[in-house]
């Protein structure tokens, strides 16, 4: 119809549209958090940056883990390691739906020839006291995003309210790229002298990742691990606000906020290795949430997220 | 006359919601203007999933003036109060009337209040509208406070009138109101003024958006049955879905896909099911084979290669979700026919409550239940325990946990398989039911027996830790297992004397909650539900090894639960009998007889006399027993006797008497025998026979005579006819 977009050849080639495209929006483009989550949520830049009153715009890719997921590499869409792409804007801009669609374009979605829905989908995230609105987006009645208007985070009302936009990566590309099996996916343009597909870099990890989570992982250490993140966060927490080195107002919500990532982790791994029974679960899923709130309490008091000297009583 | 049109515009709403959220416009709207003196002829609304409108007709162009009259103070009251009272009416003293009243001269204030015109009006009450609007759940969106269902754009107020179209000025929150609408998000995206509510829908549709849901749906449902016509296929009803779909879509294409070969042998359910719940597709059967084979999508667009591209990626997506289903249908069945003993055993790990145990341990007591039950309602033991311990392996299997609503439905499909007969097959689905009012409820012997056992073990079980439904609180859904038991029984004229089966099963089910409940472990839970607690020894034997208490008092308590479960069972079949028409008065005069916990048998009675009482006869007699009991009970609370002493004929002295004697003689051989066989339709319309005798006998007969003899006579003949009456009904507790 319009100026065509040329389809894009690879995995790698569809993230960098991602980028570009969001990088032209006016988001940070920023680089994946350096520890295990299971959803690109858990990422501080939007659970933490969600909170308080500063404007926000930011996009990145975020390695996801989840090890109830791992099939050995055998599932042709199940993967216990697997790429999602993240766009927080805060405060949600009035054209976000536009700004998305845009962005489905850019990657070689054809307007005219697909059918784009937004079916209801209500968000929650039981471990990060976090739930809001909206919708999961359907291309040609498969589920390419989530798209949420986040309503409150760790237990603290979201005002202004963020945009969030979810994509998960290898679905999607494997829709547009036209591959049956996500181990067949070029990774990078197939037509180079060393093309790689993703089962070429991902095959061997998730049979490892896969006997590891179900079978070998020591329970008895992540169990111990779970406690001393938990008691760790706490901790953090606890401490003074002023650095009785400085004397300087240092509230330490991101390193507390990491120990309630691992133990976020732990709890997917023991999960996995199936020791949690039903009603310990909800225990679990509990005690996270109440890190979860903790963190966003704290990061509230803190200048990045909206805390001001004169606030201050 | 002015015609108004609101057309709220907003991000994807919900398919659910719409419906509700275009007739609560609608009624906020109308409401508030007729509130405000604004009347109109006629309103309609409708939705899409980006927009509710509103359209009505023949308002009035302002509110009418209304006159409101004002009394106040005597026209001799203090200067003061006068002025306060012209200051609030806003008059001035030669406005005001002089009335003489009772209470002497006094003032009347008659203030017109001008109409406002209907703009002014409309525009305050749809701001109240949007801002009070009832959204199962509402949010807020960017920087501001304002809540909708989803961000809120745009806001079309218009009102027409041969003068022309002029907007209604309105700002919620920075959306201001137009004349503007938009077409289909990407077939027509430019927005376009409108003139009125006929330009609109005209434009509307020229923009590839259907505004009225049920043309969507019509359309969506001619176009999928004629396509499946063509290819000699039916598409499966399913009206709740057809709705949804309609609520997803502006511009309806409708196109038919394949179902891969490899999953056409899966249950047609567990197709449908997963093409519902994942896709929204509707069902394209085979009226042939029964057989599910195509599916109807649809999309929100035309495309230039007629939907190929979408039809495509709809048949790849519901490739990869029926492969799930089939890789679960393939291990599942691979179970069932080996072993589906690892099933019985995972529910060894799945609570079903914190105190009454895990699945597998309500599936023991089911099982040792519906033996005991079975030869009451014809089914043979050992099968009905078997269909019992069966009956909830499913839950286990992995299509049931990714399709919680096939359960039972798929343990049938896996006992069958598993080679066991069909009668266990069938307990597996029918046990669970009657889940609705309007359910059908069981009549396979088999699956009857395992359906009570069910219902009445959650109701016993629930007993014995008195978590019972309190007023709107029923998280246990007991009331819908009474009337389940309630409507097993009657539909399958089962009679059974629950009373001792209640007590004893409350009794068993308070010992195994004790002895899981700490380190009780003294008794298995097989040894407890052997025991039989219907006898009182029994009870007290076992009360006494686990209570230090005293077990008689004990045993009592746990009694007074079993009785207490049967008077709600009686409640309950009050509300259900009600509704057929049977008076709850009429109900209680039959449970206050013996052998009331048989609830068939109490139902045959309490029918039995709701359909005398309808008589003429029936009626008359009534009014008669009550006058008969009236004299007798205030005789013996005067006399302080009791006449119970059989009457004698021979002190009989009009023929009246004579002839009441020979009628209750009649009667009474004819109701004795009835009520031993229970057929209660004779016995009432034998009683109902003395109603002749009974009121000729009061019209002719003083029984207070003054003859002691013939008086004691007279009150012991009387005594004789309210027993024999009592004897069918307790007729004393019939209001009227």
């Amino acid at each position: 119809m319009s100026d065509t977009i040329q389809a894009p050849k690879s995995f790698q080639e569809i993230i960098l549209r991602l980028q570009n495209y969001w990088a032209g929006k006016g988001c940070a483009i920023l680089q994946p958090y350096d520890m295990e989550v299971g959803a690109g949520t858990f990422h501080p830049a939007t659970t933490l940056r969600s909170l308080g009153t500063q404007p926000w715009a930011a996009a990145y890719v975020q390695p996801s883990r989840r090890p109830t997921d791992g099939r050995y590499g055998e599932n042709p869409n199940r993967l216990q390691h697997y790429y999602q792409y993240q766009v927080l804007i805060k405060p949600s801009p009035p054209d976000l739906q536009e700004l998305y669609l845009g962005s489905l374009a850019a990657i070689g979605v054809d307007m005219a020839l697909h059918d784009i829905r937004f079916v209801e989908d209500d968000w929650e995230s039981p471990t990060l006291g976090a739930w809001g609105l909206g919708w999961e987006v359907w291309c040609d009645g498969m589920e390419v995003s989530q798209f949420t208007y986040f309503q409150q985070v760790g237990g603290h009302d979201c005002h202004p309210v963020s945009g969030e936009l979810t994509y998960g990566l290898e679905r999607l590309a494997m829709y547009i790229l036209g591959v049956d099996h996500v181990m067949d996916m070029p990774f990078n343009d197939p037509q180079t002298p060393i093309a790689l597909s993703y089962g070429d870099i991902f095959k061997q990890t998730e049979e490892e990742y896969a006997r590891w989570n179900f079978d070998t992982a020591d329970t008895a250490v992540l169990l111990r691990h779970f406690e001393e993140a938990e008691a760790h966060c706490r901790e953090i927490l606890g401490a003074v606000h002023d650095d009785p080195k400085t004397g300087k107002r240092i509230i330490m919500a991101h390193p507390a906020y990491d120990q309630c990532i691992k133990a976020s982790h732990i709890f997917n791994l023991l999960d996995a290795r199936g020791v949690i029974s039903v009603t310990e679960r909800q225990a679990y899923i509990g005690r996270v949430r109440a890190l979860a709130k903790a963190c966003a309490d704290a990061f509230v008091q803190t200048r990045a997220g909206g805390w001001q000297p004169e606030s201050a009583a | 006359m002015p015609d108004l049109l609101i057309e709220l515009f907003s991000e994807e709403i919900p398919a659910r919601m719409q419906k509700r959220a275009s007739e609560d416009l609608k009624k906020f709207v109308t409401n508030g203007m007729v509130d405000a003196g604004l009347t109109y002829a006629s309103a309609a609304a409708f939705s899409t999933p980006r927009r509710l409108t509103l359209t009505v007709d023949g308002l009035l162009a302002a509110s009418p003036t209304a006159i409101e009259e004002r009394k106040g103070p005597r026209a001799d009251a203090p200067e003061k109060a006068i002025e306060g009272f012209l200051r609030g009416a806003g008059l001035t003293r030669d406005q005001l009337e002089e009335r003489d009243t009772p209470k002497g001269s006094v003032l009347f204030a008659r203030i017109e209040k001008p109409g406002r015109p209907a703009a002014d009006i409309i525009a305050e009450v749809l701001e109240q509208a949007i801002r009070n609007f009832p959204w199962p759940k509402s949010m807020r969106w960017g920087a501001g406070s304002l809540r909708w269902v989803r961000p809120l754009h745009a806001i079309l107020c218009l009102l027409t009138d041969e003068a022309g179209a002029q907007v209604v000025p309105l700002d919620v929150d920075g959306i201001t109101s137009s004349d503007k609408t938009a077409g289909h998000r990407f077939m027509s995206p430019d927005r376009f003024s409108v003139t009125s509510f006929d330009d609109y829908a005209a434009k509307l549709k020229r923009a590839h958006v259907v505004l009225d849901p049920q043309e969507r749906a019509d359309t969506i449902w001619h176009d999928a049955t004629n396509m499946a016509f063509a290819n000699g296929l039916e598409v499966v009803e399913d009206k709740g879905l057809l709705a949804e779909i309609a609520g997803l879509v502006e511009w309806p294409v409708v196109l038919m896909g394949r179902i891969g070969d490899d999953f056409l042998e899966l249950p047609p359910e567990v197709l449908q099911t997963s093409m519902k719940e994942h896709q929204k597709f509707l069902s394209v059967r085979n009226p042939k084979s029964g057989r599910i084979e195509r599916f109807i999508t649809v999309a929100n667009r035309e495309t230039v290669d007629n939907g190929a591209t979408i039809l495509a990626g709809n048949e790849k997506v519901l490739s990869a979700r029926l492969a799930d289903a089939k890789f679960f249908w393939d291990n599942d069945l691979r179970i069932a026919q080996s072993d589906m003993g690892v099933w019985l055993k995972a529910l060894e790990n799945v609570t079903f409550h914190n105190k009454l145990g895990t699945q597998a341990e309500l599936v023991t007591r089911m099982a040792s239940l519906a033996r005991e039950i079975a030869p009451l309602v014809g089914a043979d033991p050992d099968e009905a325990e078997e269909a019992a311990r069966l009956a909830k392996a499913d839950l286990s299997s992995e299509m049931v946990y990714e399709f919680p609503e096939l359960q039972g439905l798929m343990g049938r499909y896996y006992i069958k398989a598993s080679g066991r007969s069909e009668a266990i097959a069938a307990a597996a689905q029918e046990h669970y039911a009657p889940l609705g009012p309007s359910d059908d409820v069981p009549t396979a012997p088999v699956s009857v027996a395992v359906a009570l056992a069910e219902k009445i073990d959650k109701l016993t079980g629930f007993w014995a830790i008195d978590e019972k439904p309190t007023g709107s609180k029923d998280p246990f859904a007991l009331r819908r297992a009474a009337l389940g038991v309630i409507r097993i029984i009657l539909e399958g004229d089962i009679s059974i004397h629950w009373l001792q089966r209640l007590r004893g099963c409350v009794v068993g089910r308070a010992l195994i909650v004790w002895v899981n409940s700490e380190d009780h472990k003294v008794l298995s839970l097989s040894e407890i539900l052997s025991a039989d607690f219907s006898v009182a020894e029994q009870r007290q034997r076992y009360v006494r090894m686990l209570t230090g208490d005293d077990p008689e008092k004990s045993a009592g308590e746990l009694v007074a639960k079993g009785d207490d479960l049967l008077s709600f069972l009686h409640d309950r079949l009050k509300v259900y009998l009600r509704d057929q028409g049977i008076r709850h008065d009429v109900i209680d005069a039959c449970i206050a007889m013996k052998g009331n916990d048989d609830l068939a048998l109490l139902v045959k009675r309490a029918r039995a006399l709701s359909d005398v009482l309808k008589t003429d006869d029936g009626e008359n007699l009534l009014q008669a027993f009550k006058r008969a009991n009236n004299i007798l009970t205030q005789a013996e609370a005067a006399d302080g006797v009791e006449y119970s002493y059989g009457p004698d004929v021979k002190f009989a002295q009009t023929d009246e008497e004579r002839a009441l004697f020979d009628a209750l003689d009649a009667a009474e051989a004819k109701i004795d025998p009835a009520m031993k066989s229970l057929d209660f339709t004779t016995a009432m319309s034998a009683m109902a026979a003395l109603r002749g005798p009974l009121d000729a006998f009061f019209t002719a007969v003083q029984v207070n005579a003054e003859n002691a003899t013939v008086r004691r006579n007279r009150l012991n003949l009387l005594s004789r006819i309210t027993r024999l009456c009592t004897s069918v009904a307790d007729l004393t507790r019939i209001e009227g």
